[in-house]
């Protein structure tokens, strides 16, 4: 319990948390305005609860989109996330730890909690470490359920600068939170090689050009790690 | 309560073209990611795939802006993150800062663009 604690605590710790915010400010504005319930898109946050995935499905839907579109372009956004699990679960994990105690905490895995599980579960005892996620999805859910409210009401009288001050925010706080999470050259690789090989796989438009250019430049940077280990 | 979510109906859509899509994977990841050892030349990998994939999102976000970011020139885009990155380094690497700077520089430019 007191690991929960502690991890909700922890909400505070990070500017990752004001990133969310903002996102989810806009995402209640953008709901708002593409005439979906406050139930809804606050449902939406909580079942769905990743910022991209929420973004595609509100606009495709909310342009006459079928479901069936929808759902497709929904589930290639989220491709990114089955790589993040595999990459958190064994660093949670305890020679007892049984896969169902595992669900709720795979749930809260998006873009923010696989950061900062890297930054801060090194001060965690692995025991503790279920507890301390529980506690820091929970609080960092909360607080979006928050911005998700205030951007519904808000949304008529945000200024447009705002919502692309809100628009950038996301690409400065991932790229900065990532450059800080790099461990070894390997990770240090694929995030440049990342950036520089998405450009040129977006003009062959496949639909698919991130996860072309995340598993070329990923297992190029893998490729370059493990022949630096061989020397 | 039907007010407040909208209908059954508008419910269900959202588990099937939002939750389900987008939850299948991180259900694949748990049954996958359970029995990788941590120490693992295949996370080395994995991890490395998933920083990448970021990156890709990184770069889509910049390369073709959605929505109200469009309206901010290309030029002055890249450039905002390139000043965010800079402070960030120069600061010793503080994400706060640097998420300031880089805003700082957007809107200093729009303004000055009017």
């Amino acid at each position: 319990m007191r690991a929960f604690a502690w991890g909700m605590r922890s909400v505070a710790s990070t500017v990752l948390t004001l990133v969310l915010f903002a996102t989810y400010l806009g995402i209640g504005a953008l709901a708002h305005d593409s005439h979906f319930s406050l139930g809804w898109v606050l449902a939406s946050t909580v079942l769905v609860w990743a910022g991209p995935a929420q973004i595609i499905l509100i606009s495709t839907l909310g342009s006459g989109a079928t479901v069936v579109q929808a759902a497709i372009a929904v589930t290639v956004s989220a491709i990114r996330l089955f790589p993040m699990v595999v990459s958190v679960l064994p660093m949670m994990r305890t020679p007892r730890t049984k896969r169902r105690h595992l669900v709720l905490a795979t749930h809260f895995i998006a873009v923010t909690l696989w950061v900062e599980c890297f930054r801060l579960f090194p001060h965690v005892p692995r025991e503790r470490r279920i507890a301390f996620t529980h506690g820091l999805g929970i609080g960092l859910c909360a607080v979006c359920l928050f911005a998700t409210t205030l951007g519904y009401g808000l949304a008529a009288k945000l200024p447009p600068l705002l919502g692309a001050a809100i628009l950038l925010l996301t690409p400065l706080a991932f790229l900065l939170s990532t450059a800080r999470n790099c461990r070894q050259l390997s990770d240090v690789l694929a995030l440049v090689l990342g950036l520089a090989l998405f450009p040129l796989v977006s003009v062959l438009q496949t639909g698919v050009d991130i996860l072309i250019s995340g598993i070329s430049a990923g297992t190029i940077a893998y490729g370059v790690h493990r022949w630096r280990e061989r020397k | 309560m039907s007010d407040f979510i909208g209908d059954w109906h508008a419910l269900l859509v959202l588990v099937i073209a939002g939750f389900l899509p987008n939850e299948v994977w991180r259900m694949l990841g748990l049954w996958f990611g359970g029995g990788v050892d941590e120490g693992s030349e295949l996370l080395v990998w994995v991890r490395a795939v998933a920083t990448a994939i970021l990156a890709g999102v990184i770069a889509q976000i910049l390369v073709l802006p959605p929505g109200a970011l469009a309206s901010v020139p290309d030029g002055l885009r890249y450039g905002a993150v390139a000043a965010g990155f800079a402070v960030f380094m120069l600061t010793r690497r503080s994400i706060f800062a640097g998420v300031a700077g880089g805003e700082a520089v957007m809107l200093a430019g729009k303004w000055w663009l009017g």
